[in-house]
């Protein structure tokens, strides 16, 4: 599971009210290079939860990828900036699409409850009393 | 994206004979003549991963992926940045998306999910052989994608568990998960519909596999209903079943002032037009 999926899951427990972000714990990550597509990342963008990526690129192994607060549009884009290799959009490149999360935890941020990520699948599965009605 | 990919695709086919012979992880590919022919636009037949608790793909995949190629001008026009498969299995259907709209310059992200921890892993081998990635999650239809996913899936295809039986097993663990559907076959298909019209972006579509026992119509009309026009892709008869491949999009002219038979038939959009399943439509209209 890559950091861009992490950041579309949340905690759908009953009693659950917001269930986001879920907590990051990893006990086995991997970084695998994949070709920049900046169109991607600027259709993406607007999409994510800058505080939950953040946070789980840290709890990921990679706490100085990304900033706390999101830069600017300008900043991601400007012209030529995938060319260095220190720029925000390929940071912000490896933090969504290049860490790999093997094996790990997600955790409610209400309940505690864990679901565990083996073999780089997070198993969002809940017990038959744990689903809303 | 695309260029890494299809890099890593070539890479495979260059192997092809080599992973094929190794029948210790994977059995023999049993259909040659298919996988001669979905080479280039689809996920290869030898390469697709298999376990005994998993759905081999089989003729109602192949009408999918079929339809879906038969769309594939409208699926690239689309340009589609999440796609996802609900109830992905072998991994055969959104292996075979990926590889057909890899040509996009635009990037796509795929998400698969499936309940049987199997399938989720016989999915992940799939891609992995063909060179494309998806992410896989174990959850229920769309469980705990619901929230953060909210109108921003451009394309879902689901081959759902469609298959009428006894309403006990649904529920029952394993490959049982791929095909009972309960009453009609419909009691997950009425589930997996509302969960995905969540999901899907303005411009958004779904492509569906339905039975003729499963009323496609009775299921157009639902989501006209909730403002979806829908199409029939196509329709194959196999010996054991007639397949259809229904597609939906949000209409802003469809939904529930509007009568569907008052529609133009003539109109693109028009649902009723593209049904060719007289008898469904003369026995739903009857009895509403």
């Amino acid at each position: 599971m890559r950091l861009l999926t992490h950041n579309f899951l949340a905690s759908n427990m009953k009693g659950v009210s917001t269930g986001y972000p879920l907590g990051l714990e990893v006990v086995k990550s991997t970084i695998k290079e994949v070709e920049l597509n900046a169109d991607f990342l600027r259709g993406i963008l607007p999409k994510l939860d800058w505080r939950a990526l953040a946070a789980a690129t840290s709890a990921a192994g990679y706490p100085d990828l990304l900033p706390a607060e999101q830069p600017s549009e300008a900043e991601f884009f400007a012209e030529g900036a995938a060319e260095f290799e220190d720029s925000p959009i390929r940071r912000l490149h490896r933090a969504l699409l290049e860490i790999h999360i093997d094996e790990g935890t997600l955790v409610c941020p209400e309940s505690g409850r864990t679901f565990p990520i083996q073999k780089g699948v997070p198993n969002m599965i809940l017990h038959e009393d744990e689903v809303r009605a | 994206m695309s260029a890494g990919d299809s890099a890593a695709v070539s890479a495979v086919e260059g192997k092809l004979a080599e992973v094929s012979t190794n029948s210790d992880l994977k059995s023999l590919p049993k259909r040659g003549k298919a996988a001669s022919g979905r080479t280039l636009n689809t996920a290869q037949i030898q390469l697709v991963a298999r376990h005994p608790e998993v759905y081999e793909p089989c003729d109602d995949s192949f009408a999918l992926v079929d339809a879906l190629l038969s769309d594939k001008a409208q699926l690239l026009a689309l340009q589609p940045s999440l796609c996802l498969e609900v109830g992905c299995g072998s991994g055969y259907v959104v292996t075979s998306l990926a590889i057909m709209l890899r040509q996009l310059g635009s990037g796509t992200h795929y998400l698969a999910t499936d309940i049987n921890q199997h399938a989720v892993e016989t999915t992940q081998a799939t891609l992995e052989a063909h060179g494309i990635h998806a992410d896989v999650i174990a959850t229920d239809i769309v469980s705990g994608l619901e929230k953060r996913l909210a109108g921003m899936v451009d394309v879902v295809v689901v081959n759902p568990p469609y298959v009428p039986t006894p309403e006990e097993e649904i529920g029952i663990k394993g490959i049982a998960s791929s095909w009972a559907g309960g009453l009609n076959g419909r009691q997950v298909i009425d589930r997996i519909l509302p969960a995905v019209r969540e999901l899907l972006s303005e411009r958004g579509c779904m492509y569906m596999i339905a039975l003729e026992d499963n009323d496609p119509l009775g299921i157009c009309h639902l989501m006209n209903e909730k403002g979806y026009a829908s199409r029939v892709l196509l329709k194959r008869c196999t010996e054991e079943e007639s397949l259809y491949v229904l597609k939906f999009w949000q209409d802003p002219t469809a939904g529930s002032s509007a009568s569907p038979s008052a529609k133009s038939p003539g109109s693109e959009s028009s649902w009723i037009s593209q049904l060719p399943f007289r008898s469904f439509w003369q026995k739903n209209n009857s009895s509403s």
